[in-house]
């Protein structure tokens, strides 16, 4: 009687514990999803507002280049091919495409159809092939970027003209061009292969992305080899103290310091101190390194003390002295750990912008950079820039230089988990 | 293990490699490099037409393209009266004049400048399309935005008192009975200078008291008449103007306050109070007729014409009819042009370096 009775006691806690644990599963389950969901809803709604941005409208045209504009052998002067009026040549070419319209303000307005940068197409295009001189050549010429939101139907249209950045008559040589087959929509290159513009059809991220890479370089080269020697030094060589108690506290510390103070940091003692270039991808690049060494060090010092004494051991029995070991046995062990650590720590650098504002590399800067003393900016402060500007072909845009720099980090990350996979060892 | 084994070479040699090139990264760097390309700092209303020109002077002369950094005007002119040198910017950008004291100190750095007017920038006072248009004074302007304000219903002498107006009707009953929303620009904005000094301070000359308190107490006039109420009536909404025209969007009782560019691209779903009877328009604003609008400046470093080349041709093509003009490409971004006149007289001015004294 008494046995059964604790028997149904028994299975009753059971039961409860199994509902307990099944609560828990779900709750588990619910964050997850939650988390994923939103996610999802981010990355959607970015790639989706980022499409329009990764094609652009362009106008076909027959254009005359006349032997009278430049010589084939001038082609490779850049002040020659500065003199020619190329802008006048695409807007004239627009033009006889409307000869019914003689007014000034019409002309103006089909003038204005086309992107400010519409004649670097064509020279390009003669730059390419010198021989085109002389003859007449259809070139596909980029168009403003309003004309290119109406056409992509994100300018409604049926508003007053007052309402509506695109004139009537404006509207109505779009239509004409169209019905003629003139136009049509391509995948917009210049996104990654200009550098920043005023005009959003012509802005691209090209001296933004060389920016980053350069900056991330010397983050690199400056984080690297500091914190991963500080991190031996500390782990295996440095004898247990108050004040290694200390300088540890100090590291974990420094982990969680907000970066605007790296940025105000590197203001003081780079740029005012030892009068090192503003903007420059030197200086940022050793301000993000000042950030991202808390980073490696607490990375490396895991991965050291997760090799198995085991195998210190073993080779110091047979022989090889502490630095031996250090560097001939643990250090490669620890490899795929510290790589990781850099590389999260370097994905986590790369998506700053509160330091570099400090520093000056929030600017506007056309000319790709050639080495890190070169003005030059990075990708979120791009997309920064590009999202206060009040054209609105470029919140378009904006969304999808986000997409590229997310691209950018998650390729840094799998190059992360690919380096910890390949040569990571289980115990 | 021979797989180990060659890592661990790869690895020795990898660290040595990386200590060699950080080195050789240092020495590179402290080769000073004379710098050949102009560097502009400055006020981030005038961001947008800086940048413009420095495109258009890139794209079309020999020079390289000015790189243009957007730091608020305040902070422009403080790095440009740092001193003379290749590691100090040559021209920076405000959209207010330089003050005396600014002007002083650059002064005390033997920095002689000249000062540019490009143009006019209206300062709006915006909600949406579909909501009631505002017919605003300034004084009620001042009466809806100021933390302190005379006592309702006195007309001299009186009292300041905590801001009481809550919903605009209070203010005015002609205004709609919608509670007072105003997201506008934090106090780092030049456009938040501006704002208190033409609008608030503007609105406060009707108020006899404020008036009298100038002439006893000028610093806490100063005080009063500039100081943007805090309780909740007003909010700071950083310096990203896209997203106010998006918070307006989503709320139709609110009203924002940015530059004149951001209504003109948003014309679809904004429109703008009257101010004083004054609809800002374009051309309202270009007459003077609209009250809330400035100059907007930039200023030029005399030391550094020849060591920076093309900072005289820089100039020239701010100041061609083609960028400033009435048809110019600024016009285009959203600047208001001078006179005819006065462009004229700012271009001579501009060209012949003509030094400028406060």
């Amino acid at each position: 009687m008494t046995d059964r009775s604790t028997q149904t006691a028994q299975s009753k806690h059971l039961k409860k514990r199994y509902r307990a644990e099944k609560r828990f599963k779900f709750f588990g389950l619910a964050a997850i999803c939650s988390a994923a969901g939103i996610l999802l809803v981010l990355i959607g709604g970015l790639t989706q507002m980022s499409i329009p941005a990764f094609t652009h409208h362009y106008v076909k045209l027959d254009i005359a280049i006349p032997e009278t504009t430049i010589q084939a052998e001038q082609v490779t002067d850049p002040v020659a091919m500065r003199k020619v009026n190329w802008r006048g040549m695409v807007r004239k070419a627009l033009r006889n495409e409307f000869p019914e319209v003689t007014d000034r303000s019409g002309k103006r307005a089909i003038g204005n159809l086309l992107s400010g940068g519409a004649g670097d197409a064509v020279r390009d295009k003669v730059l390419n092939d010198p021989t085109i001189i002389g003859s007449t050549v259809e070139v596909a010429l980029p168009l403003s970027d309003d004309v290119d939101l109406l056409l992509k139907g994100l300018i409604d249209r049926s508003l007053l003209e007052e309402n509506r950045v695109v004139s009537d008559r404006e509207l109505t040589f779009i239509d004409h061009l169209e019905a003629t087959g003139r136009i049509d929509r391509r995948i917009a290159w210049f996104l990654f292969t200009s550098g920043d513009s005023r005009e959003a059809e012509m802005a691209g991220l090209r001296s933004a992305a060389v920016g980053t890479l350069l900056t991330m370089l010397v983050t690199l080269l400056f984080s690297f080899p500091l914190g991963v020697m500080a991190a031996i030094y500390l782990e295996e060589i440095a004898p247990k103290n108050r004040l290694t108690d200390l300088i540890e506290v100090n590291i974990n510390n420094l982990a969680a310091v907000p970066s605007i103070v790296f940025g105000l940091l590197g203001l003081a003692v780079f740029i005012n101190f030892f009068h090192l270039p503003r903007s420059a991808p030197l200086v940022g690049g050793m301000v993000l390194a000042l950030m991202t060494l808390p980073t490696i060090i607490i990375a490396t010092r895991a991965a050291l003390a997760a090799v198995p004494p085991s195998i210190r051991e073993a080779a110091l029995g047979v022989g090889a002295s502490p630095i031996q070991v250090i560097f001939h046995h643990v250090l490669p062990l620890a490899m795929p750990g510290i790589l990781t650590g850099t590389i999260i720590g370097l994905a986590q650098a790369a998506g700053e912008t509160a330091p570099l504002l400090m520093i000056g590399m929030m600017a506007f800067i056309v000319d790709t950079p050639m080495w890190i003393n070169d003005k030059a900016t990075v990708l979120p402060a791009q997309i920064y820039m590009w999202a206060n500007n009040p054209e609105r072909a470029f919140q378009a845009k904006t969304a999808a230089g986000i997409i590229c720099l997310m691209v950018f980090l998650l390729l840094m990350n799998a190059l992360a988990i690919y380096l910890r996979k390949k040569y990571e060892k289980r115990w | 293990m021979p797989e180990t084994k060659a890592f661990q070479l790869n690895f020795t040699k990898l660290i040595s490699n990386i200590f060699i090139a950080s080195f050789f990264l240092l020495g590179t760097t402290f080769v000073a490099s004379a710098r050949d390309q102009i560097v502009i700092v400055g006020s981030s209303t005038v961001f947008p037409f800086s940048t413009s020109v420095a495109e258009q002077f890139g794209r079309n002369t020999e020079f390289k393209t000015p790189i243009v950094e957007s730091t608020g005007s305040g902070g422009g002119l403080k790095l440009f009266c740092a001193g003379i040198g290749l590691e100090h910017p040559d021209v920076t950008n405000a959209s207010r004049r330089i003050k005396k004291s600014e002007f002083d100190n650059c002064q005390s750095k033997g920095i002689a400048m000249t000062e540019v007017v490009i143009g006019y920038d209206g300062i709006v006072v915006a909600n949406l399309k579909s909501a009631a248009t505002l017919n605003l004074s300034l004084k009620q302007i001042f009466m809806a935005t100021a933390a302190k304000v005379p006592a309702p219903g006195c007309e001299n002498d009186c009292a300041l008192v905590e801001n009481p107006y809550k919903m605009w009707s209070d203010i005015d009953p002609s205004l709609p009975a919608k509670k007072i929303e105003i997201l506008g620009p934090p106090p780092t904005s030049g456009t938040r200078d501006a704002f208190q000094e033409l609008a608030m301070q503007g609105g406060s000359k009707s108020f006899p008291t404020l008036n009298a308190l100038k002439k006893s107490n000028k610093s806490e006039w100063k005080r009063i008449v500039h100081t943007v109420r805090e309780d909740g009536g007003w909010i700071d909404s950083g310096e990203n103007d896209n997203l106010m025209v998006n918070k307006l969007i989503a709320n139709p009782d609110a009203v924002g306050v940015f530059g004149y560019s951001f209504l003109e691209q948003n014309a679809d779903k904004l429109k703008g109070s009257n101010v004083d009877g004054v609809a800002p328009t374009f051309e309202n604003i270009a007459d003077g007729k609209y009250n809330i609008s400035r100059s907007l400046y930039f200023y030029v470093k005399h030391a550094h014409i020849g060591t920076v080349p093309g900072i005289k041709e820089f100039v020239e093509e701010f100041t061609s009819e083609n960028a400033f003009g009435e048809e110019g490409y600024l016009i285009d971004k959203g600047l208001i042009p001078l006179f005819e006149e006065e462009r004229d007289a700012i271009r001579t001015q501009g060209v012949a370096l003509k030094k400028l004294e406060l």
